[in-house]
């Protein structure tokens, strides 16, 4: 899939460039302090008599083996510190707020209004308008995964009982790719996600056909097939009596980018790849294959969600 | 038969088997490598074990290894360009009932991804 893995040093928000200036910043520094050891390693071993008896002085511990790291580590504390509490800062009133929850190994998306209230439903995709910061809150349905789209900000853990937050915005329209960052069992590398930024506009497109009931929710051979192999135990489709909570909404599942939560293109052939055998593709996940639908059944089923925009 | 004429047959034979995947199958000014980047971007190994995609290694339909060696495409139409590009664009139409959905690609993509799929000979 195109952007996925996400490169992780091309910050694309304002929200990413001071995570992206910290790693720099600390890169640079790792790297003065190995080679000024490094030189003095080698002028202890090799050094003429001089230099080696002022390296092996105790002021040279005072001052480059406690002075100068309690200085320089300090410092680089309080960087850090102040740099990632203000992109981590509890909601203010009027901000932007969608909940991500970790999942083995899917992400649950609900866009919330301005009391916290679930208004909308998702997997797997973030739909941002370009431009504004929004507050990602970040939870867990199970164990610790890590939320991390690196071109729009650091990487925040979900933990399970705990609420965490992560501010980022995107400065131009486009598509970023994301990962799982924290080891959350079996497929876990295979555990992406995409975020989208749109202009204003085509934001409020998106969140109104995302509102409504999935427009090819109709009847048909797919949704039968859907019906039979009883999908619907695990998978809502608004609109429809489909209303399972265990796995991905999947109301407008066909206007996704992705599969498999970020890691396949999304298109009938793959829809038909992923239901008869996501083991095959991501072993492990909670979705069991299906051995027992017909080629017809599995491309009817296939082409019905594609349709569901 | 002498020692000779049998070898000679022989070596006919071989190279009869050789030549099986060339000639009627070329595809003229089509990019197999292209072809490739086109199964990759279509996601086509959620499907088909596919050489040069390490990964996904789908199983819900045959896989790819060997593709140019085959007689028949999906154990149906003879493996020749034209109805491989025919098979490619709908499959269904030529085979009722199977799972392989249209790719929706353009006459000349499908020309490369038949390019590429000719050069699995092994």
């Amino acid at each position: 899939m195109a952007g996925w893995p996400p490169p992780a040093l091309d910050p694309a928000g304002p929200f990413a460039d001071p995570v992206n200036t910290l790693a720099w910043v600390l890169f640079g520094m790792g790297a003065v302090v190995l080679t000024v050891v490094a030189i003095a390693l080698v002028i202890a071993l090799f050094g003429p008599r001089a230099w080696k008896r002022r390296l092996g002085g105790e002021r040279l511990i005072w001052i480059g083996g406690l002075a100068f790291p309690v200085v320089v580590l300090s410092g680089l504390l309080v960087y850090g510190l102040t740099t990632t509490t203000r992109l981590t800062a509890e909601p203010r009133p009027g901000e932007m707020r969608i909940r991500v929850t970790g999942e083995m190994w899917w992400w649950r998306v609900a866009y919330l209004d301005g009391a916290g209230r679930e208004i909308l439903q998702d997997a797997n995709e973030v739909h941002i308008p370009v431009g504004q910061p929004v507050v990602i809150e970040l939870e867990s349905a199970d164990v610790i995964h890590s939320f991390w789209v690196p071109r729009l900000a650091g990487k925040v853990d979900m933990i399970p009982g705990r609420r965490n937050f992560l501010r980022f915005q995107s400065d131009q329209v486009g598509t970023f790719g994301g990962q799982c960052a924290e080891y959350c069992g079996g497929p876990h590398a295979l555990m992406g996600l995409v975020v989208i930024a749109h202009g204003p506009a085509d934001f409020e497109i998106w969140r109104r056909r995302q509102a409504s009931p999935a427009v090819g929710a109709t009847d048909g051979a797919g949704q039968a097939v859907f019906d039979r192999a009883g999908c619907g135990a695990c998978h809502t489709i608004r609109g429809t009596a489909f209303n399972g909570t265990a796995g991905p909404d999947l109301t407008h599942v066909g206007s996704r980018r992705t599969l498999g939560a970020g890691i396949l293109p999304n298109n009938t052939g793959t829809m038909a790849g992923w239901i008869g055998d996501s083991q095959a593709i991501k072993p492990g996940n909670r979705m069991p294959a299906y051995p027992v639908l017909t080629g017809q059944e599995l491309r009817d089923v296939a082409t019905w969600l594609g349709e569901q925009k | 038969m002498n020692r000779k004429t049998g070898a000679l047959a022989l070596a006919a034979l071989l190279s009869a088997c050789v030549n099986k995947s060339q000639g009627p199958r070329e595809l003229a000014g089509a990019d197999a490598a292209r072809g490739l980047e086109l199964v990759e971007a279509a996601g086509c190994a959620a499907c088909h074990v596919t050489p040069g995609v390490r990964w996904p290694q789908g199983k819900v339909g045959g896989s790819l290894v060997g593709f140019a060696d085959r007689t028949l495409i999906s154990g149906h139409a003879p493996n020749q360009p034209e109805a491989l590009i025919t098979f490619l664009h709908d499959p269904a139409a030529m085979q009722p009932g199977i799972a392989m959905p249209p790719t929706k690609m353009s006459e000349d993509d499908l020309r490369d991804v038949a390019a590429w799929l000719y050069t699995l000979d092994d």
